[in-house]
C-alpha cells in the first residue's frame, strides 16, 4: 500500500495530552504535604547516618564512669546512660544502622518477592496453588516469630537479620505483584503478545512488568517502614543489631529495666527518633499511594 | 464456601504452618538426638497425634511436660488480647467510619494520619512512652503487667489496661483505614445512590444501606490482624514481663527448649487458624453473595 | 387525581452552569443550560461521551459527584426551585416526585438486601408498613412485567439477570408514582432482544402513569422511538431542539447533520461508499470556547461562527437551533468522500474452511458447550459478520481461529487450505501472523508502559520480520496508512483519545500482512463519529489488502455495513448462516427475526414487532431440542423441543437451523419489509 493510492483523506489531529503519565505522579508527589513531610524527616535520619559521627558532641562509644545516668543538661542535651555515654550523641549516630539492615532486607524483599509474584501470577496453576497457599500460610506467622526462629537457628549477625526480614517479607510483595499481574494478565495486549509468538520471558517482564510497578513501589515504601519496624522490635528483643551499636532499639533494650527509677531520657529520646522515622517512612509511603491511586 | 474453608484452613494450620518448621524441628532434633533413627515424617505425625490429645512434650529446661505452661500461658494471652481487641474493634471501626463521612474534612485528617502513625510505630516504642506518660510521670497506672496473686477480675483489668495499649494502638490505625475505604467505596457506590434518590432519610441510608457493604472487608482483615496481634504479644509480655504465649516461646527460644516452642507456635497456629475460620463464617453469613452464590 | 401540577413545567432548566473541580480548577461541564419539560412529556436528551448528559441528571436530583458544583442558574422541578431547598425538603422530593433508573443496574440494587426489601422501604417511606407494604411491592413487580414476583421479593440481586435487574430498578423508581422519571441510558449495556423488552416496558408504563420523562442516550435511534421531543447536547450547551420527528428528519444544525450521516443507515453497505465522519474532537471539559461550539469541527464556519457565539435561534414549531446559519445547515459538506475505488469481485478459494469446530468448557463440574459444531468458510477480501446475544459463542469462535484457546477434538481450522494447529504455540509463523485481531477495548489491548513507536515497532519486527532501516520505512507507511502521523509515535496509549488508540490497535494487527483480521466489537466503545471513521478505514485496508473479516458486533447496522457473510449465533450454535443480504432481507431464522426487529429504528418504520419472551438460557445448561425454543415466537411443536433441527440449505449459500421449512418461513414472514436502523 502506497500514499499515493490512498483517497485525499485528512490525517488526524493529535489529541496529545501534556504530562506523561510518570510525570503526573512526579507532579502530584512534589504537591503532597505528606510525601514532602515525610521525605524530610527520612533524609534528616539518612544525613545524620552518614554524617553524624562528625558533628556529634561525644564519641557515641565512650563511656564516662563518673558522669553516669546524668539527666539532661547544657553539657549533655539528652543525659547520659548508665555507662556515662552521651545520649544525644548517641541517637544522631544510632541511625546508621538500622538504615543500613532495613533498605537492604527491603531491597531483597522486593526482588525476590517480584521475581516469584510475576512468575506464579502469569503461570498460574498448580504451581501457584501450591506457592500460594504456602505462601499464605507464611503470613499468617508474625514476622517476629518466624525471624526469632531463624536467627536462633543461625545466630545473630546483621547479614542473617537482612535475610530473615528480607525472605519474610518477600511473600508479602509477592502476593501484590501476584494479584497485579493477574489483573494484567487477562487484558488484551498480553494476548496481543502471544498472536506475536513472544516467548513467556518477554511478556513477563517487557510486556507486564512495566505496568505493575506502581503497586510493587507502593509496597516497597510501606515495606520499608514495616522493615525499620521489624528490625527495631528485633534489636530490642535482642535478636537484632548486636552491642556496642548505639542503636535505637538496643539501648531501650538495656534501659528500660531502670524506667521504675525515672531516668526516662535513657529511653525517651531513642524511641522518640524510631518513632519519627518510622513515622517519616510511613508519610512518604502514604504519599507515594496517593500519587498513584488518584 | 465451607468447601473452600475446608479446603484452605487445615492446610494452613496443619501442613503449611508446621511445615516450615518441620525442618526446623528436624535440625534440633539432630541436635538433641532425640528420635533421630525415625523417619521425620513419622516423628511429626506422632507428635501432632499426641499434641492433640493433650501430650505437647517435656520441656528440656523445666524438665517437666509443657502443656500446663502453654496453657496457663495462652489464658494469659487471651486475657491480654481480648481487651485490646475489645476496645479497638468498635474503636477502629467507628473511627473509619467517622472518617469517611467527613472525607477529607480536618476530622477526617486527623483520624487518618493519627491512625497511620501510631499503627505504623512499634509496640515497644508505643510501650516505652506510655509507660513514661501513665506509669513513671503520671504514676496511674502500673507499669508491669502481673497483678497480684489472688486479684479480683477488675483488678486484673486495671493491670492490663497499660500492655493493651500499644497493641490497641498498632490495630487502630489499620482497622480504622480499612473502615475508611470500605465506606468510601459504599457511599461512592450506585446502590447508596439509589437508596438517597429514593428519598431515605440520610440514618436510614447509612444503617441499612452503606454500613453493610462497607464493613464485610473490615471483618476479614480483623481476623488476619490476629497474626500480627500474637506477634506484638512477643514484645508486649517482655515488656511488662507477662507471663504470657510470646514471652513463653521468646524464652523458649532463647534457652533453645524446642519442645516448649513447637507447642508454643503450634498453639498460635491453632489460634489463627480459628480466627480465620470465624471470620470466614461471619463472611458468610453476612455475604448473600457468598452465602447463595451456587444458586444462580 | 386532580393535579395541580398540570399547568406547571414538569422540569426547567435555566441557564443551569455545572463545573467538576479537577487540579484545582473549575472545569465547566454546562454552560447555561436552557430545557424545558413539560408535564406528561416525554423528552430525550443525546449527545456523545463528555457532552454533560449525564450531569443534567446528576444537577435535577442535586447528587453530583463531590467535586461538583452547581455554578449558576436554576433547576425548577414541578415550580419548586430544587437548589433553595433544604435538605429535608429535598429528601422529600426525591421520595415523592423525581426518580431516576441509570445504567449497569447490577450496582444500582443494594447487593445485600432482598429484592423485597429493597422495595417496601419506599413504601414504608410513605407510611405503608407490613403486609400492606409487601403487597404494594409485588403489584409493583407485576406492573414491570416480572413473573414470578413472590419469589422475586425474596432474592438477592446476584441472582437475577441483567435484563430482571433493570426491571427492579424501573419499579423501584416508579414506585412512589413520581411526577419526573430520569432514565439515564437505562439500556446501554443490555442484549438486544433485552433492550428492546426494556424500551417496550417504559414505553407502556408511559402510557399507564403520569410521569414526565427526561430520557438520556446516546442512541439516538432509541430516543426517536422514546421522546416526543429531543434536545442535542454538545459541549454542554443545547444545540439543536424540537420535536423528535423534526429534528432527526429535518435537522438544523451542523452537528445534528452530520451525527446522522454518521450512521451507517438504511442497509447501507461498504461497497456503497463511506461513511461521513466528524472531523477533530469533542472540546475538553472545562475548554474556553470563543464563537461557536461546534465551529473548529464545522465545514460550514466563518469567521463570524469562530467569533460571535450563536444564540438558541428560534425557528418556530418550538424548534431552537445554535448556529447562525441554521437554515444551511443540511447543506454541510461531507468530510469523507463518499466515492471509493471499485473492487471487482474475485472468485478465490477460501482462505478460511472451518469444519465442525466444537468447544467445551467446564463449568461447576458441567460441560458448558461454547461453541458447537460451527462451520464456516470464508473468501479473500470477505466479511463474515458473526451476530448474536451474550453467551453465544462468538468471542469463543474468535479466540478458537486465533489459537488462543485449543478446540475440542475433531474439528478443523483451514488456513489456505493448510490445517492450522489447535494451539497458537505449535502454529508456524507464518501462520501466527496471518490471524491477528483488533480487540474492543484499545485501552485493554495496547500496552500503556510502552510507546505507540514501541507497540508498533514490536509487531513489525515479530510480525513482519523486519528490522533497521526497512522497519522504519515501514513503519512510516502503516502509521499513515491508519491515518496517524509521526506525532503519535512518541506518545503513550493513555495520551490518545478512543479513536486514535484504535488506530493504533488496527495499525498493529496489520503489521504483517494478515489475511485474516478479527474485529471483536472494534467500535462499540467508541462514539458514533469516531465509529463511523474507524469503519471507514477498515473498509479502506481491506479494499486494499484483501484481507478477509471475522467482524463481531452487536450493532446490526454496521454489521451490514461491512459483512458479505452474516453467521447468526445462538447458544454456541449457527442458526442461520448466509450471504450478507440474504440474512437481512430474509426470509430468515426466527432468532434473526427477533434480532433485526429489536433494533429500535430512526425513523420508527415498525411494522411489525417480534419480541422474545424469558431469559437468554444459560449454555451450561440449554434447551432440549432446538435450543431457541423456549424464546421462539414461531414455534410449532413438541418437535421443537425435543429434536435440534438440522442446519439445511434454504437457497444456493444460505443454511437456516429451523423445523419449519423454508417456503414457510417466507410465508410466515413476508407480510413486511424489515430494514435495520
Amino acid at each position: 500500500m502506497s500514499a499515493t493510492d490512498s483517497p485525499p483523506l485528512p490525517a488526524v489531529p493529535d489529541a496529545v495530552a501534556q504530562r506523561s503519565p510518570w510525570g503526573e505522579v512526579l507532579h502530584t508527589l512534589l504537591r503532597s504535604p505528606t510525601f514532602l513531610t515525610g521525605l524530610g524527616i527520612l533524609l534528616f535520619w539518612v544525613i545524620c547516618a552518614l554524617l553524624g559521627e562528625h558533628f556529634v558532641p561525644y564519641d557515641p562509644l565512650d563511656a564516662d564512669i563518673i558522669n553516669t545516668l546524668a539527666p539532661p543538661s547544657a553539657d549533655h542535651w539528652f543525659g547520659t546512660d548508665q555507662l556515662g555515654r552521651d545520649v544525644f550523641s548517641r541517637v544522631i549516630v544510632g541511625s546508621r544502622d538500622i538504615l543500613t539492615v532495613a533498605p537492604l532486607a527491603t531491597i531483597l524483599a522486593t526482588i525476590a518477592g517480584t521475581a516469584l509474584g510475576l512468575v506464579i501470577g502469569y503461570f498460574r496453576g498448580i504451581v501457584d496453588d501450591i506457592v500460594s497457599r504456602v505462601l499464605e500460610a507464611f503470613m499468617a506467622i508474625p514476622v517476629v516469630i518466624i525471624a526469632l526462629l531463624a536467627i536462633v537457628a543461625l545466630g545473630t549477625s546483621k547479614i542473617t537479620v537482612i535475610v530473615v526480614i528480607g525472605l519474610s517479607f518477600a511473600p508479602i510483595i509477592a502476593r501484590t505483584v501476584r494479584s497485579a499481574v493477574l489483573a494484567e494478565r487477562e487484558l488484551d495486549y498480553v494476548a496481543a503478545a502471544k498472536l506475536r509468538h513472544e516467548g513467556a520471558l518477554h511478556t513477563m517482564f517487557v510486556e507486564i512488568l512495566p505496568n505493575v510497578i506502581p503497586p510493587i513501589l507502593v509496597e516497597t515504601t510501606v515495606r520499608l517502614g514495616y522493615a525499620i519496624f521489624a528490625v527495631a522490635t528485633l534489636s530490642f528483643m535482642g535478636f537484632g543489631i548486636q552491642p556496642p551499636s548505639p542503636d535505637w532499639g538496643l539501648s531501650i533494650s538495656s534501659n528500660y529495666g531502670m524506667i521504675g527509677g525515672g531516668f526516662w531520657w535513657t529511653v525517651l529520646f531513642d524511641a522518640l527518633a524510631i518513632a519519627s522515622l518510622v513515622i517519616g517512612v510511613n508519610l512518604v509511603a502514604d504519599g507515594v499511594h496517593g500519587a498513584f491511586n488518584d | 464456601m465451607v468447601f473452600l474453608g475446608g479446603q484452605v484452613l487445615p492446610g494452613n494450620v496443619g501442613r503449611a504452618i508446621l511445615g516450615p518448621f518441620a525442618d526446623q524441628r528436624a535440625v534440633d532434633a539432630l541436635n538433641h538426638s532425640l528420635g533421630v533413627d525415625r523417619p521425620l515424617l513419622v516423628q511429626y505425625g506422632t507428635w501432632i497425634w499426641n499434641f492433640l490429645h493433650g501430650d505437647m512434650g517435656t520441656s528440656y529446661i523445666f524438665r517437666a511436660p509443657v502443656a500446663p505452661f502453654v496453657i496457663d500461658a495462652l489464658g494469659n494471652s487471651l486475657k491480654l488480647a481480648l481487651i485490646a481487641f475489645v476496645l479497638v474493634v468498635p474503636i477502629g471501626i467507628l473511627g473509619g467510619v467517622i472518617a469517611a463521612l467527613n472525607l477529607n474534612r480536618p476530622l477526617d485528617r486527623i483520624i487518618s494520619l493519627g491512625g497511620l502513625s501510631v499503627t505504623v510505630l512499634p509496640e515497644f516504642v508505643t510501650g516505652i512512652i506510655l509507660i513514661l506518660i501513665f506509669g513513671v510521670w503520671l504514676r496511674w497506672l502500673p507499669i508491669a503487667a502481673a497483678w497480684p496473686k489472688g486479684a479480683g477480675f477488675f483488678t486484673q483489668i486495671y493491670y492490663l489496661i497499660l500492655p493493651s495499649l500499644p497493641l490497641f494502638l498498632v490495630l487502630f490505625g489499620y482497622i480504622a483505614r480499612m473502615a475508611r475505604s470500605g465506606m468510601i467505596e459504599a457511599l461512592d457506590s450506585d446502590y447508596t445512590r439509589t437508596a438517597v434518590l429514593k428519598g431515605l432519610p440520610w440514618r436510614t441510608v447509612i444503617w441499612r444501606h452503606v454500613l453493610r457493604n462497607a464493613l464485610l472487608p473490615t471483618i476479614t482483615v480483623i481476623a488476619t490482624q490476629t497474626g500480627y496481634l500474637i506477634g506484638g504479644l512477643v514484645v508486649i509480655e517482655t515488656l511488662f514481663r507477662y507471663q504470657g504465649i510470646g514471652s513463653l516461646i521468646f524464652t523458649a527460644a532463647r534457652g533453645k527448649d524446642f519442645p516448649m516452642l513447637e507447642a508454643g507456635i503450634l498453639t498460635i497456629g491453632i489460634v489463627y487458624a480459628v480466627a480465620t475460620l470465624v471470620a470466614d463464617f461471619l463472611y458468610s453469613v453476612l455475604n448473600p453473595r457468598i452465602r447463595l452464590g451456587a444458586e444462580q | 387525581m386532580t393535579d395541580p401540577r398540570q399547568a406547571t413545567n414538569a422540569l426547567e432548566l435555566k441557564d443551569l452552569s455545572v463545573a467538576y473541580r479537577v487540579g484545582r480548577r473549575d472545569r465547566a461541564v454546562l454552560r447555561n443550560l436552557n430545557l424545558t419539560i413539560k408535564a406528561g412529556e416525554a423528552y430525550g436528551l443525546v449527545g456523545e461521551s463528555g457532552c454533560g448528559k449525564s450531569t443534567v441528571a446528576l444537577s435535577v436530583v442535586r447528587y453530583l459527584p463531590r467535586n461538583g458544583s452547581i455554578t449558576g442558574g436554576s433547576i425548577a422541578l414541578d415550580g419548586k426551585d430544587v437548589m433553595k431547598l433544604d435538605a429535608e425538603a429535598l429528601r422529600r422530593a426525591r421520595a415523592d416526585s423525581v426518580s431516576m433508573v441509570y445504567q449497569d443496574p447490577g450496582k444500582a440494587l443494594n447487593p445485600s438486601l432482598r429484592i423485597g426489601r429493597q422495595l417496601t422501604e419506599i413504601f414504608e417511606l410513605a407510611g405503608t408498613t407490613g403486609q400492606a407494604a409487601e403487597d404494594k411491592a409485588l403489584a409493583m413487580l407485576n406492573r414491570v412485567r416480572i413473573s414470578d414476583p413472590a419469589s422475586v421479593m425474596q432474592r438477592y440481586p446476584h441472582q437475577l439477570s441483567g435484563g430482571m435487574q433493570q426491571r427492579v430498578a424501573i419499579a423501584m423508581a416508579l414506585a412512589n408514582d413520581p411526577s419526573m422519571l430520569i432514565l439515564d441510558e437505562p439500556t446501554t449495556g443490555l442484549d438486544a432482544t433485552v433492550e428492546a423488552e426494556v424500551l417496550d416496558l417504559i414505553g407502556q408504563l408511559r402510557r399507564e402513569l403520569s410521569a414526565s420523562i427526561l430520557f438520556i442516550s446516546h442512541n439516538l435511534a432509541v430516543v426517536s422511538n422514546m421522546c416526543d421531543r429531543v434536545g442535542v447536547l454538545y459541549a454542554g450547551m443545547l444545540v439543536e431542539e424540537g420535536s423528535t420527528k423534526d429534528v432527526f428528519n429535518d435537522p438544523r444544525h451542523p452537528y445534528t447533520v452530520a451525527l446522522l450521516r454518521c450512521l451507517p443507515r438504511g442497509g447501507q453497505r461498504k461497497d456503497q461508499g463511506r461513511l461521513d465522519t466528524i472531523p477533530g474532537f469533542l472540546p475538553g471539559i472545562g475548554a474556553t470556547i470563543v464563537g461557536c461550539a461546534f465551529a473548529e469541527r464545522c465545514a460550514l464556519a466563518t469567521e463570524r461562527c469562530r467569533a460571535e457565539p450563536p444564540p438558541l435561534y428560534e425557528l418556530g414549531d418550538g424548534r431552537l437551533s445554535r448556529c447562525h446559519y441554521h437554515d444551511k445547515a443540511q447543506s454541510l459538506p461531507r468530510a469523507t468522500p463518499a466515492e471509493i475505488p471499485a473492487v471487482a469481485p474475485k472468485r478465490a478459494p477460501p482462505v478460511l474452511q472451518v469444519e465442525g469446530l466444537n468447544k467445551t468448557y467446564a463449568s461447576h463440574g458441567r460441560p458448558l458447550r461454547a461453541v458447537k459444531d460451527v462451520s464456516v468458510s470464508l473468501r479473500p477480501g470477505e466479511t463474515l459478520g458473526l451476530v448474536g446475544e451474550s453467551g453465544s459463542g462468538k468471542t469463543t469462535f474468535a479466540r478458537l481461529l486465533l489459537g488462543l484457546v485449543p478446540p475440542d477434538e475433531g474439528g478443523s481450522i483451514e488456513l489456505d487450505g493448510k490445517k492450522l494447529a489447535p494451539r497458537l504455540a505449535s502454529r508456524s509463523e507464518d501462520q501466527v501472523k496471518a490471524v491477528q485481531i483488533v480487540f474492543q477495548n484499545p485501552d485493554s489491548a495496547l500496552n500503556r508502559s510502552h510507546s505507540i513507536r514501541h507497540i508498533l515497532s514490536r509487531a513489525l519486527k515479530r510480525l513482519g520480520g523486519l528490522s533497521g532501516k526497512a522497519l522504519d520505512t515501514r513503519l512510516e507507511e502503516l502509521v499513515r496508512s491508519v491515518r496517524l502521523t509521526d506525532r503519535h509515535l512518541a506518545v503513550k496509549p493513555r495520551q490518545l483519545s478512543g479513536g486514535l488508540k484504535q488506530r493504533v490497535a488496527i495499525a498493529r494487527a496489520f503489521a504483517g500482512d494478515p489475511r485474516i483480521v478479527v474485529c471483536d466489537e472494534p467500535t462499540s466503545a467508541l462514539d458514533v463519529s469516531v465509529q463511523a471513521a474507524i469503519l471507514n478505514l477498515l473498509a479502506d485496508l481491506q479494499s486494499k489488502q484483501d484481507v478477509s473479516y471475522i467482524f463481531i458486533s452487536h450493532d446490526l447496522g454496521v454489521v451490514r455495513y461491512l459483512s458479505d457473510k452474516i453467521a447468526v449465533l445462538y447458544l454456541g450454535r449457527i442458526m442461520e448462516f448466509g450471504p450478507s443480504e440474504a440474512v437481512f432481507s430474509g426470509p430468515h431464522h426466527p432468532y434473526t427475526e427477533a434480532l433485526l426487529s429489536a433494533v429500535p429504528k430512526l425513523d420508527r418504520s415498525e411494522s411489525a414487532r417480534i419480541r422474545l419472551d424469558g431469559e437468554i438460557p444459560s449454555a451450561a445448561n440449554p434447551p432440549t431440542g432446538c435450543v431457541f425454543h423456549t424464546r421462539c415466537p414461531r414455534k410449532i411443536g413438541a418437535i421443537c423441543e425435543t429434536q435440534e433441527p438440522e442446519l439445511s440449505e434454504a437457497e444456493p449459500g444460505h443454511t437456516i437451523r429451523c423445523h419449519i421449512p423454508f417456503a414457510e418461513l417466507a410465508r410466515l414472514q413476508k407480510p413486511k419489509t424489515m430494514e435495520p436502523a
